[in-house]
């Protein structure tokens, strides 16, 4: 109990939440892939959008994305951030760079870190590759994936990476 | 359809901690204020809006039924909304909406957020199952958005300083707001840290407690009272991880400006328009905003910023409260913005009012920036 003399108007009493998560369907399909160091979109029959990770539906079209279109671990820095602050809960020590990762042949980007290169040299366009964990790591988990790194290719117009129907 | 305005606007004093009033306590005081304005007994209001972001920022869940003493809601007709950071926005247009259908006559609408309950920057970091543990809160989400904006029309680091810089120097003249800091100007924004690269502290909206209250009325129940008649509402909403999303310009936000300019006939926002209250969480987001809702092609809103067009006493002043960059209790940003637009035609801005203005826009955004609600207010029926 608390000595001090004043009354107590507020207190912290942080909380943990757990709780399951069903991945469904499309997401199993591709952590199952992920597991075996593939990268596995999947495509919406009617418009042909690409979506890595898929999330078992094209939002645009409003149907199941129910074709697989085996992805290579290139791609390209669609744009970034350098995190500064450190993030409640949150185990990386900044600076790190978050970046919209886009791979080639997807049609949206995901979130993932870049490494191996100083952070001032990072560029939107810049083309990279997957870091993978040692493949006895690998479980079910784009954490499977340490980080991007740059690769010695030229940069891209992110212009062109643009979704249009054809 | 039935006309509708708003006949009272009540808001709490922002801070970062209110730890005088608890979550019912806030709301009350915002509501009392708005009842207040609207000259109301409690006989008069025919139901209850309440509209606040994430449950999962006060860890208390379904607020609303708790709070039902607390916002009048006892034995009336009650309905709760939630859209992310636009919800303050799209909870006004629902509440106009249930009186410009004949539903109600009278609707009093509620947002809230007691961000001091917990750590909003935690609950919009989760670790996602499957996924590497790397979000950054909101800042973390938006910047490579703003970085993109900056590397495509080749804008000056300086006008996210100006943006902050101006915003608070507008919030020195609300008492209300959150932040009021002496002497802001743009070399005090830019000697802050680096947050969020390309976004400096200052550049970023504090976390704030406050609540947000309206009445809104049918048009035979206003009588002679001081009203902001809604010329213009409408809510759209994207998908966030569709293909060929632009996140930079969202096609959301321009279809729900377009709609709302159609129905109050404005055919040149920039002209049309005399002030607008714009959700801009992080400095960049005015500039975006501007092209995004039309008053100036793409590429050229960090030019008017620039030229001092959104100044308080400029062509299109934006945010004259200070914004949300000066006060964000979350769950009721959007509403601040639409209840300000509508202070603004009803010249009740004190301090902060822009001159004879006569249409005022309130927009919100929220989630991936793929939530969207705006309004047009006029001091005319006409």
């Amino acid at each position: 109990m608390s000595t001090e003399d004043t009354p107590k108007d507020y207190s912290e009493s942080p909380i943990n939440l757990e709780y399951f998560y069903t991945a469904g369907s499309a997401t199993t399909r591709f952590l199952n892939q992920v597991k075996e160091g593939n990268i596995v979109g999947q495509g919406c029959p009617k418009c042909k959008a690409v979506y890595v990770p898929p999330r078992g539906s094209c939002p645009r079209c409003g149907v199941a994305t129910d074709i697989e279109v085996p992805l290579t671990d290139k791609g390209c820095i669609e744009s970034f951030t350098v995190v500064h602050i450190p993030i409640p809960g949150n185990p990386i020590v900044p600076p790190y760079v978050c970046a919209m990762i886009r791979l080639d042949g997807a049609n949206i980007s995901f979130l993932h870190l870049i490494q191996d290169v100083d952070i001032e040299n990072i560029r939107i366009g810049m083309r990279i590759q997957a870091v993978w964990k040692p493949k006895e790591e690998w479980t079910h988990s784009l954490e499977n994936i340490k980080w991007f790194a740059p690769i010695d290719e030229p940069d891209v117009d992110v212009a062109t990476l643009r979704f249009q129907e054809s | 359809m039935i006309q509708a305005g708003v006949i009272g606007v009540g808001q709490t004093k922002y801070d970062a901690k209110r730890r005088d009033v608890s979550m019912a306590g806030l709301v009350r005081e915002a509501i009392d204020n708005a009842m207040l304005a609207a000259n109301l007994e409690w006989d008069a209001i025919d139901a209850v809006i309440l509209g606040k972001a994430p449950d999962m920022f006060e860890g208390v869940i379904m607020p609303e039924l708790y709070l039902a003493d607390a916002i009048g809601a006892v034995g009336k007709p009650v309905l709760r909304v939630h859209t992310a950071g636009s919800v303050g926005g799209s909870t006004a247009v629902i509440a106009a909406s249930h009186v410009c259908s004949g539903q109600f006559k009278t609707v009093l609408t509620v947002t809230f957020e007691k961000q001091s309950e917990s750590n909003a920057t935690w609950a919009l970091s989760p670790r996602y199952p499957y996924s590497p543990h790397i979000n950054a809160g909101a800042g973390g989400y938006f910047a490579p958005f703003i970085r993109e904006y900056i590397r495509r029309y080749e804008a000056p680091e300086h006008i996210g300083w100006k943006v902050a810089a101006k915003d608070r120097q507008n919030a020195l003249k609300n008492p209300l707001a959150h932040l009021h800091i002496p002497g802001i100007d743009e070399k005090m924004v830019s000697d802050t840290p680096m947050l969020w690269e390309p976004l400096r502290y200052l550049e970023s909206c504090p976390s704030s407690d406050g609540a947000c209250a309206m009445v809104i009325t049918a048009q035979d129940q206003v009588g002679s009272r001081n009203v902001a008649w809604i010329k213009g509402m409408a809510v759209r909403s994207e998908g966030t991880l569709s293909a060929g999303r632009d996140e930079v310009n969202p096609q959301a936000g321009i279809d729900c400006a377009k709609d709302i300019y159609n129905q109050a006939g404005i055919q040149n926002p920039f002209n049309d328009i005399d002030c607008a209250e714009i959700y801009v969480p992080f400095s960049w987001y005015e500039p975006m905003w501007l092209e995004n809702l039309g008053f100036c092609d793409l590429g050229e809103g960090w030019k008017l910023t620039d030229k001092d067009a959104t100044a308080i006493d400029g062509e299109l002043p934006f945010n004259m409260s200070g914004g949300v960059l000066s006060s964000n209790p979350i769950g009721a940003s959007g509403m601040i913005r639409f209840g300000e637009a509508a202070l603004q035609v009803m010249g009740l801005a004190e301090d902060h009012q822009v001159e004879d203005a006569k249409v005022a826009m309130g927009h919100a955004y929220g989630g991936a920036a793929q939530f969207f609600a705006m309004w047009i207010v006029s001091s005319t029926l006409d």
